[in-house]
């Protein structure tokens, strides 16, 4: 038997306590939010009803099956503000990768041409701001946004506005905070392939006549492609239930779902329609989860 | 042969405005902490002022010392199970179970935090919990062990594996060749993924808002709370306070990396 494989045996029950771990307070949480998503609201403690009492006996048990109904997600269907609230979580989703991408490209490319001992220096640069508070990199642009803030001034001082632009409560402060917050997640997975590219590739189509766009389009863009597939992934789908941003910087007049679902836990005290929200933001986006977990798994653990 | 120039205008271009942009923010945040005046936006000379009014706020300094409580606790926890996870994936092979494993371990990485948040309450609330320090140690955890995994499996992935064959060939067993072959090469991994596991438990808002109970708030959840009211110096200073334990957080860790990975290099030739 090889030394790899002896290796092994040991090294698999080191997966036991972080296995009985996530399945504990990862797994079997969803089997909570699913059950009580069927439950209706209740004036109570906890406020939902049924609830479960294993201690009870089987008759109650079967009683408190028998009271599960799918009210809450009917609700969620027929009511506009979910409806929208899910088209504008999607959209609003949709369009801040979009731009993510469009300026963490230049960014990252940038990055891959730099001398090999400035690439690691550029990487710690644009790792450090991933490292400080989410809430405080959001407070610090309301420093910006605000009605006097440094943003009106200088566009005031420059003559370039009249009076002080709204930006607080808009949705350009919104789609500002969100490429801010999320840019390094973009970045550093489309760095990361461009870095691997061999620059001979490039030399050859332009020695061949190429000029440099479709040096770019047909050569560089098309082998950078599981990169921008990852930065895409990593930013969409937490944007897609992201709730402080939106809460912060953008209005109250259109909520995106994180915010409707904090809404309804917090302020309405309605568990129930919240947990079918999750179910329902769960179920958007299993498509893009399961692609993500996908690409995670070859980059960690096939040959990279 | 002609050379290619590699890097263009456009590039230098793109590279100082994007790190400009990253920077510039946080920078004038830092700038405005020192600030006398009360009005965020009007400069009024340089002063400690509110500084002095977070120390003496005692709601916020409780907080803060909650946070760094939960974060050291739950960073400790999380980097043992994330390092473990971390092995069993990338030397364990085959095993039943791992595909479930890892895509547990993956999810919670992008997965919303409003769904991790609400569905770790509905489980505390269910097997009756008392809500507060643990509750949300754990959840953190949950979450940060993940990112420990990744680290830590990207470092273990790299690393040249007869290193720990040669050391089985010699005769250890195969803990011993982990413990003293493997463990030294991948600390800095692993130290890096403690960092990172305390940074976002300091950092998190949303999850520990659901799985805290009464009278426990987190820094983040007063920050919130403050913030929602509008801007006040104090908070500016109470952030610059966190980005420089960040900071320094983050040298000690870059400097821990460099000192095991120098000693790692002079190891490895043996």
């Amino acid at each position: 038997m090889s030394s790899r494989r002896i290796f092994a045996r040991p090294a698999r029950f080191a997966a036991i306590a972080p296995y009985v771990w996530m399945v504990l307070f990862f797994l079997v949480p969803f089997a909570f939010v699913l059950k009580i998503s069927l439950s209706q609201t209740a004036i109570a403690q906890p406020p939902y009803e049924p609830v479960f009492a294993l201690t009870a006996g089987w008759d109650a048990l079967k009683a408190a099956f028998a009271a599960l109904s799918i009210e809450n997600f009917k609700l969620l269907v027929s009511d506009d503000i979910y409806v929208f609230a899910y088209v504008r979580s999607l959209t609003v989703a949709l369009t801040a990768t979009t731009l993510l991408l469009l300026i963490g490209y230049p960014i990252a490319y940038g990055m891959a041409r730099l001398p090999k001992s400035w690439q690691a220096v550029a990487m710690v640069l644009v790792i450090v701001p991933f490292w400080t508070s989410f809430l405080i990199r959001i407070y610090a642009w309301i420093n910006i946004l605000q009605h006097d803030g440094l943003l009106n001034q200088i566009l005031l001082a420059l003559h370039l506005v009249s009076q002080p632009v709204v930006w607080l409560s808009t949705d350009s402060a919104m789609y500002i905070g969100i490429v801010y917050s999320y840019l390094p997640f973009m970045i550093l997975p489309l760095y990361a392939t461009l870095a691997k590219m061999e620059p001979v590739l490039e030399e050859a189509a332009s020695d061949l006549g190429a000029p440099p766009w479709q040096v770019f389009w047909l050569v560089t863009f098309p082998l950078s492609l599981p990169g921008v597939g990852a930065g895409v992934l990593l930013c969409f789908i937490p944007i897609v239930g992201e709730f402080v941003i939106p809460d912060l910087l953008a209005g109250s007049n259109s909520l995106m779902i994180g915010q409707t679902l904090w809404l309804e836990f917090f302020t309405n005290k309605d568990w129930p329609v919240a947990s079918a929200a999750a179910i329902v933001l769960l179920v958007v986006l299993l498509v893009p989860l399961l692609l993500y977990e996908r690409l995670q798994k070859r980059q960690l653990e096939q040959g990279r | 042969m002609r050379k290619v120039s590699r890097l263009s205008r456009f590039n230098v271009a793109s590279l100082a405005l994007g790190l400009a942009f990253l920077y510039l923010p946080i920078l004038i945040l830092v700038i405005y902490s020192f600030n006398a005046s009360r009005l965020v936006t009007v400069w009024g000379g340089w002063s400690l002022r509110w500084y002095h009014e977070f120390f003496n706020d005692r709601a916020m300094i409780e907080a803060a010392w909650m946070s760094f409580r939960v974060a050291v606790s739950s960073a400790t926890i999380a980097t043992l199970l994330g390092t473990l996870a971390a092995v069993a994936l990338s030397r364990g092979e085959r095993f039943r179970g791992r595909t479930l494993f890892s895509g547990m371990l993956y999810a919670p990485l992008v997965m919303p935090e409003v769904i991790t948040g609400l569905s770790l309450l509905l489980l505390f609330v269910a097997l009756n919990a008392e809500r507060g320090f643990w509750t949300v140690t754990i959840a953190h955890t949950t979450l940060t062990m993940c990112f420990v995994a990744v680290v830590v499996q990207s470092r273990l992935g790299s690393l040249d594996r007869s290193l720990e064959e040669a050391a089985m060939d010699l005769g250890c067993d195969p803990v011993r060749a982990f413990l003293s072959v493997t463990l030294p090469l991948i600390a800095p991994a692993i130290v890096a993924g403690w960092m990172l596991a305390f940074t976002l438990s300091l950092d998190d808002l949303v999850i520990a808002s659901f799985t805290t109970g009464p009278g426990s708030a987190t820094l983040p959840i007063r920050i919130y709370s403050e913030v929602r009211l509008g801007v006040k110096p104090e908070i500016n200073a109470i952030c610059t306070l966190v980005i420089a334990l960040i900071a320094v957080v983050i040298v000690i860790a870059s400097l821990a990396s460099k000192l095991s990975s120098s000693q790692g290099e002079s190891a490895a030739p043996l």
